[in-house]
């Protein structure tokens, strides 16, 4: 995901500093007007769906306007909110201290310790070559890099915040905790793999990797909130299509799709419909905000979770453009070799939950 | 003045050269905006996330895009 431009020095002083009670009644009034707008949400999509556009409660068409009128404003601004939360907490937080803060640790604890790193760093797939080396050349081992590099993705908090909207928190914090799961333990059996240091090209081996001065994370609470702000409105912008369109397909499937039409295709009893779900999951790309909403529509019509959660997993932890991305410093066999790790461990984790629950 | 742009051809790297371009420009400076997208060259600057700046060889900041108000006021800070 995007994220915000790090610069090297400490901040210059600002020129006019606001009183303190300024700045956090501002973050705290936005916070409260947040909130009251979420909760007229609801009440706002039946007015215009049965009063103002005069469609009836109980027809296909009705049902759909009222589910697409509530749940945009309503995944918009859960959006906004958790990502400006994360943002803020990301200005602690920087690649370099990572790896700082992962250099000397062994397998295992480091594997814990890089998929939760993973949540909370700022990182963007399109770094994930200098990344991967600048890890890789301070010593940090292998598997416990790939448990960041799965991790990072994986639990990213736009899949959080789609799945807390639409889903419940339950789901969420399941999603959250096995996901973190198979990023520790695919990192693991990565590591374990015999001779996995030739999976990497030879020439990140010979790479000369120069120190730049530590990137800050000494900021003041002003440019951090406004450095939050900043990557709320670039991810905001990226993705709000995407959710609209998500959702108007899933408020398509809700109003018009009968129930249950989908249980003996994506139910429990169907015991291939995890791993097709995966499958069908890999070649499609940063579209989790897109996809979510379509999904939960499925689920309603009697789709299970395990290949629900499976094909969102796989959607954004296992994409062909990262795998491009990362054959630059990996050879095609550890490549397969994550595939098939983080697919395997996707695939039980989908059977699971369709035990579970 | 030299300014560098780490980053292996993704689409925020051409953002941020065009972002610096439009600063030299504006500010009316002699100075050559390069991108560097050899992985090698990236590295041995110690960067890590791209796009990287680096003003007359020296990292002033990197993983993503700045403001122009930001753009700006490093460029002038390397000037006097």
């Amino acid at each position: 995901m995007a994220n915000g431009f790090t610069v090297v020095q400490a901040d210059p002083p600002p020129k006019v500093t606001r009183p303190k009670w300024q700045l956090w009644g501002a973050v705290i009034g936005a916070a409260i007007v947040w909130w009251v707008v979420y909760q007229q949400l609801q009440p706002l999509a039946n007015w215009l769906t049965y009063e103002l556009i005069g469609l009836a409660p109980e027809s296909h068409l009705g049902e759909a306007v009222a589910f697409f009128l509530y749940d945009v404003p309503k995944i918009l601004l859960l959006l906004a909110g958790m990502i400006f939360v994360v943002s803020t907490i990301r200005t602690f937080f920087s690649p370099e201290q990572t790896r700082a803060l992962l250099g000397g640790k062994r397998q295992g604890v480091g594997n814990i310790l890089a998929a939760l790193l993973g949540v909370v760093t700022p990182f963007c797939s399109c770094s994930a070559v200098p990344l991967f080396i600048g890890f890789v050349e301070s010593g940090i081992p292998i598997g416990v890099t790939f448990s960041f590099l799965i991790a990072a993705p994986m639990v990213n908090e736009i899949a959080l915040v789609m799945l807390l909207g639409l889903f419940g928190w339950q789901i969420a914090l399941l999603y959250f905790i096995t996901g973190l799961i198979i990023a520790i333990v695919a990192g693991i059996v990565i590591g374990l793999l015999p001779n996995v240091e030739q999976g990497v090209e030879d020439f990140v081996w010979q790479m000369q990797v120069g120190s730049s001065g530590e990137p800050t994370t000494d900021l003041s609470w002003d440019s951090r909130f406004s450095q939050a702000r900043q990557s709320t409105v670039t991810i905001l912008q990226k993705v709000w299509f995407y959710v609209v369109i998500g959702i108007a397909v899933g408020a398509f499937i809700h109003g018009y799709i009968p129930e249950n039409a989908l249980a003996n295709i994506l139910g429990k009893n169907a015991w291939w419909s995890v791993p097709v779900a995966v499958l069908l999951g890999v070649p499609m790309y940063a579209n989790a905000a897109g996809i979510i909403p379509v999904v939960h529509a499925l689920m309603e019509k009697g789709a299970s979770l395990g290949p629900v959660l499976a094909f969102m997993m796989s959607v954004v932890a296992l994409s062909l453009p990262e795998m491009i991305i990362l054959r630059r410093v990996l050879k095609l066999r550890l490549i397969v070799m994550f595939v098939g790790i983080v697919t395997t461990g996707i695939i039980f984790t989908g059977y699971l939950f369709n035990l579970v629950l | 003045m030299v300014i560098k742009v780490l980053g292996a051809g993704c689409a925020n790297c051409q953002k941020v050269v065009a972002l610096a371009q439009e600063v030299v420009t504006e500010l009316g400076l002699e100075a050559t905006v390069e991108k560097v997208t050899d992985m090698q060259a990236i590295m041995s600057y110690g960067v890590m996330s791209t796009p990287g700046l680096v003003i007359d060889e020296t990292v002033v900041g990197s993983g993503g895009i700045p403001s122009k108000a930001q753009m700006k006021q490093l460029i002038q800070s390397k000037i006097g």
